[in-house]
């Protein structure tokens, strides 16, 4: 067996093990963290196929997140209070919910990638991060969805007649799931014409042109398509912490993107999964351990951080993934 | 003698009419017409700065003419994009090799292939395992000799394979029109003869505009020259034609050609 593959079936031991070990661990608490960097890693990989495989460094991807938990929170307020929406009863099914998410997120995407894509470069990175805060200052101003304190939701989505979305444990093993099938529809995409034009402009966008290829329409189907994806990401995101706020769309959020995709290695899919495991993980307990040393250091936790990631960019060009997987071109 | 090559009777595949691109006070094309007729090989040639770079991103499509207009398989593209002008059959290779180089030198030229089979917007299928695609793409190299390096990273070649494979791109869509931009450049001897064989192997299979610095290698492949001198057609005709002509070695040859 090669080694990624190996460390492809490991990663995926892991996740399905995680609420077996938790529970006999009696840490219940591991699940809901293994729970979010499942979302966060569906959030970076749909990154990684404008960023890794486009060439695009969008700095507002957190904004699509953001726009998908908004459709779970405005539905949520909407359900609870009986009002209908646009003349509609709000549901509260996940299957209508979660697709809705990632379509809304996809229509937000169509103008602003159509904007976004006239640039490249710094400018195109500049661009998106403005449309990202001009959908962040929107939230805010939601009055009727909580302003600037956001949406707290009482319960999660519902599959039609089960409750079963309630417990923790099904509701990761239903994110490790959509994870799972996101990764094998990337796997395919990026081997595929589509996915072959999308890496050739980001190889050389010039001679693609001078090939016949309409490369804006095709980065901005890319782009579409990531926003859609990061958009169920948000979706889940909304259900996994059973909040809405609009610091889901802040400018440090698409910052932790793109660090969870660098970290974990661009232009892989495996590489934002572990990024985005790595990121939070350190999150999670660098404080922790600082805290032990002095209390209260550990708000300082990203004077660590800073340094792995300069180590991480200066020995590990590949990222993560690349070291895990071993040398390949 | 451009009006001369209006009056040939076989059909322009490219007419380039009073063609102006000015930069500030600078006209780096100043009224230019030219006609490539079909199935020739037609060079272009000219000293430094005479406006060939310029030239060619108007055909291709890079550039924007201020005037005039240009016209590819009896339509007006002048104000076509790039993309649309190379999906109409006007396929180019680059000065400075422009290649891809994180893919195989075979998925380069099936890139190209692939550019002339319809749209992209296709999602599941592996791409590398579509013979539709790998086929014609091995056919291409196997005709500007490129077979035996079809797995290498096109960022391995030598340069003169570079510059085989630049050539074997644009020729996989079977353009109706091979804009090529100095093969030659950055060529050893060696290499330049083995790309002066290659074109000379394509030579009425295709219509090409050989845009090119080395002289030994336009006068014994081209059927007719163009010399281009500030941004303006100086003259227009065979080989041998050019060659006599005291205004063009006034101009540019100068003892060189001799």
């Amino acid at each position: 067996m090669t080694r990624p593959r190996f460390a492809l079936l490991v990663m995926l031991a892991v996740g399905l093990l995680l609420p077996v070990v938790a529970a006999w661990m009696g840490e219940p608490f591991y699940v809901r963290l293994g729970t979010r960097i499942l979302v966060f890693a569906l959030a970076a990989v749909s990154l990684d196929l404008i960023l890794g495989y486009g060439g695009m460094v969008s700095f507002g991807h957190a904004a699509f997140v953001g726009v998908g938990a908004y459709v779970v929170g405005v539905l949520f307020v909407h359900a609870s209070e009986y009002t209908p929406i646009l003349g509609l009863t709000a549901t509260q099914n996940a299957l209508i919910v979660w697709p809705l998410a990632a379509a809304v997120a996809a229509l937000a995407a169509v103008p602003i990638g159509l904007i976004s894509l006239r640039t490249t470069g710094v400018p195109f990175i500049m661009i998106t991060l403005a449309f990202a805060q001009m959908l962040f200052y929107l939230m805010t101003g939601l009055k009727a969805y909580g302003g600037d304190d956001g949406v707290a939701l009482w319960n999660r989505n519902e599959l039609p007649d089960s409750p079963a979305l309630a417990d923790n444990t099904v509701f990761y093993y239903v994110t490790l799931g959509i994870l799972v099938a996101v990764l094998v529809a990337a796997h395919r995409m990026v081997r595929s014409r589509f996915g072959r034009v999308l890496r050739g402009a980001k190889d050389n966008e010039r001679r693609m042109r001078a090939l016949g290829f309409p490369v804006t329409r095709y980065k901005l189907a890319a782009f579409v398509i990531a926003a859609a994806i990061a958009g169920l990401a948000g979706a889940l995101l909304a259900n996994a912490t059973l909040f809405v706020g609009p610091q889901y769309l802040h400018w440090s959020r698409s910052g932790d993107l793109i660090v969870m995709v660098v970290l974990g290695g661009m232009g892989t899919l495996a590489g934002p999964v572990v990024g985005a495991a790595a990121l939070l993980l350190l999150e999670e307990f660098v404080p922790e351990l600082m805290n032990l040393a002095k209390p209260g250091l550990g708000e300082h936790w990203k004077i660590v951080l800073g340094p792995v990631l300069l180590l991480l960019v200066l020995y590990a060009r590949r990222g993560l993934w690349g070291w895990i997987a071993g040398s390949r071109r | 003698m451009d009006r001369g090559v209006a009056a040939m009777s076989a059909p322009a595949a490219l007419e380039v009419r009073d063609l102006v691109k000015r930069f500030g006070g600078l006209a780096a094309t100043d009224g230019l017409s030219l006609a490539v007729t079909a199935g020739e090989l037609h060079a272009l040639i000219g000293p430094n700065g005479a406006g060939k770079t310029t030239l060619i991103g108007q055909l291709s499509g890079e550039l924007r003419p201020d005037a005039g207009s240009v016209r590819f398989r009896d339509r007006d593209v002048t104000r076509l994009p790039a993309h649309r002008r190379a999906a109409m059959g006007l396929a180019r290779s680059f000065q400075i090799t422009s290649l891809f180089p994180s893919f195989s030198v075979l998925d380069n030229v099936a890139m190209a292939v692939q550019a002339h089979a319809g749209h992209s917007f296709r999602f599941w299928r592996d791409a590398g395992r579509d013979r539709r695609l790998g086929d014609p793409a091995r056919a291409v190299l196997e005709r500007v000799g490129l077979s035996a390096r079809a797995d290498v990273y096109a960022s391995d070649l030598a340069h003169g394979e570079a510059r085989q494979l630049e050539l074997a791109m644009a020729l996989a869509g079977d353009p109706a029109l091979l804009l090529l931009d100095e093969p030659m450049a950055g060529c050893g001897p060696e290499e330049s003869a083995r790309m002066v064989e290659l074109l000379r192997s394509l030579k009425g299979t295709v219509t090409i505009l050989l845009v090119e610095h080395d002289m030994d290698a336009v006068f014994a492949l081209a059927d007719r020259i163009t010399v281009l001198v500030r941004g303006r057609a100086l003259a227009t005709g065979t080989p041998a034609a050019i060659r006599s002509d005291p205004a063009v070695r006034e101009a540019y040859l100068g003892g060189e050609a001799a």
